[in-house]
């Protein structure tokens, strides 16, 4: 009801979309053997750092001209 | 650009390859090259319907691939533009006949033998054989894109084809942008789909009935209309002189400075 003045534009969704789905399309990587190779890195994950894996973040990154494979887990800095 | 032998591709059908072929053939011809433009929708020709020279078929380019005729009876030549000459596609769906050798060896005769200064490709849709096989001489490739999801991505496919085999000089078209869509955030504008794309761009064409007006009749919108600088045949204009080395800004197209600034800070006055 507010979206008068601050109507999402259409056209930052379709931005947001497309470079998602063409990261996937570039890593010729479907979205959903992403979310399994996720599973599967947090098993590896929690083998070594039990009950850490939950704030794992697997995701694809252009870095110039090259895909990369992005797994990022913050490890606590105290105990 | 340095290439001579150019494939205009798309990966998505119905975005425009065969009317830019069509229109940037006709104006890089009547800037003075001598231009071949080929279509290989093998099947499917358009091409000579879109140039109004259907009625003038007699041999395709599958009877050059078969050796049924010569190279030089399958050139058609233009009635208004003396340099600009067609060779249609087969209409009979025959795409065994599509040989990449032969493919190779009609662009080097068009080239060395015909003494054309630039062959214009016009590719199917799809990135299988028929694409393929149109790629396969080219140096260059235009690539067509339409400002909407499917168009992007499958761009963004072709690109990633072509590189692989590459062919160094990759320039982008944007076809049928809407100024109006883009001013009110409901159509990407240039720069984005060049960020996302990542190639360099040589061409904006915006949306225009005058191009459907003009295919109507069978005459290239770039020949037909007047000097506007606004319209969908100036733009076809100004990707062959782009192409031709000329440095040409890109106009303002929807009359307001915003949209099309951040783009002429990049591209405009080099």
């Amino acid at each position: 009801m507010f979206g008068f003045f601050r109507r999402r534009r259409s056209k930052d969704d379709l931005k947001q979309r497309l470079k998602l789905v063409l990261s996937y399309d570039r890593a010729r990587l479907s979205p959903g053997k992403m979310e399994q190779l996720k599973r599967e890195l947090l098993g590896v994950v929690e083998k070594y750092f039990p009950a850490d894996g939950d704030d794992l973040d697997v995701r694809f990154e252009q870095h110039g001209d090259r895909m990369v494979l992005i797994a990022d887990l913050p490890r606590p800095s105290h105990h | 650009m340095n290439a001579k032998a150019i494939v205009v591709t798309s990966g998505k059908g119905g975005v425009g390859k065969t009317t830019t072929t069509a229109n940037v053939g006709a104006a890089l011809a009547k800037l003075g090259e001598r231009v071949a433009v080929i279509d290989t929708d093998v099947g499917l020709r358009n091409l000579d319907v879109v140039m109004g020279l259907e009625g003038r078929v007699v041999f395709d380019l599958i009877d050059v691939f078969e050796g049924r005729c010569k190279l030089r009876q399958a050139l058609i030549r233009d009635k208004r533009v003396e340099t600009l000459h067609l060779i249609a596609a087969s209409q009979t769906k025959d795409k065994t006949a599509l040989s990449e050798s032969r493919m190779r060896e009609t662009v080097r005769a068009l080239l060395e033998d015909e003494g054309f200064d630039r062959v214009l490709i016009d590719s199917p849709a799809g990135i299988e054989t028929g694409f393929q096989t149109a790629a396969v001489a080219a140096q260059g490739a235009l690539v067509v894109v339409n400002p909407e999801v499917s168009s992007v991505r499958d761009a963004d496919r072709i690109i990633g084809l072509l590189e692989a085999r590459e062919i160094t000089e990759v320039r982008l078209i944007i076809n049928r942008l809407r100024p109006k869509m883009v001013k009110r955030g409901d159509m990407l504008e240039v720069s984005d789909v060049l960020d996302i794309l990542g190639v360099k761009l040589i061409g904006i064409v915006p949306e225009d009935e005058r191009v459907l007006v003009s295919t109507n009749v069978g005459n290239p919108a770039a020949l037909e209309d007047g000097g506007a600088k606004t319209t969908a045949g100036s733009a076809f204009r100004d990707i062959a002189r782009r192409i031709g080395g000329e440095d040409v800004a890109y106009p303002d197209l929807d009359g307001s400075k915003g949209v099309f600034s951040g783009l002429r800070r990049l591209f405009g006055s080099r």
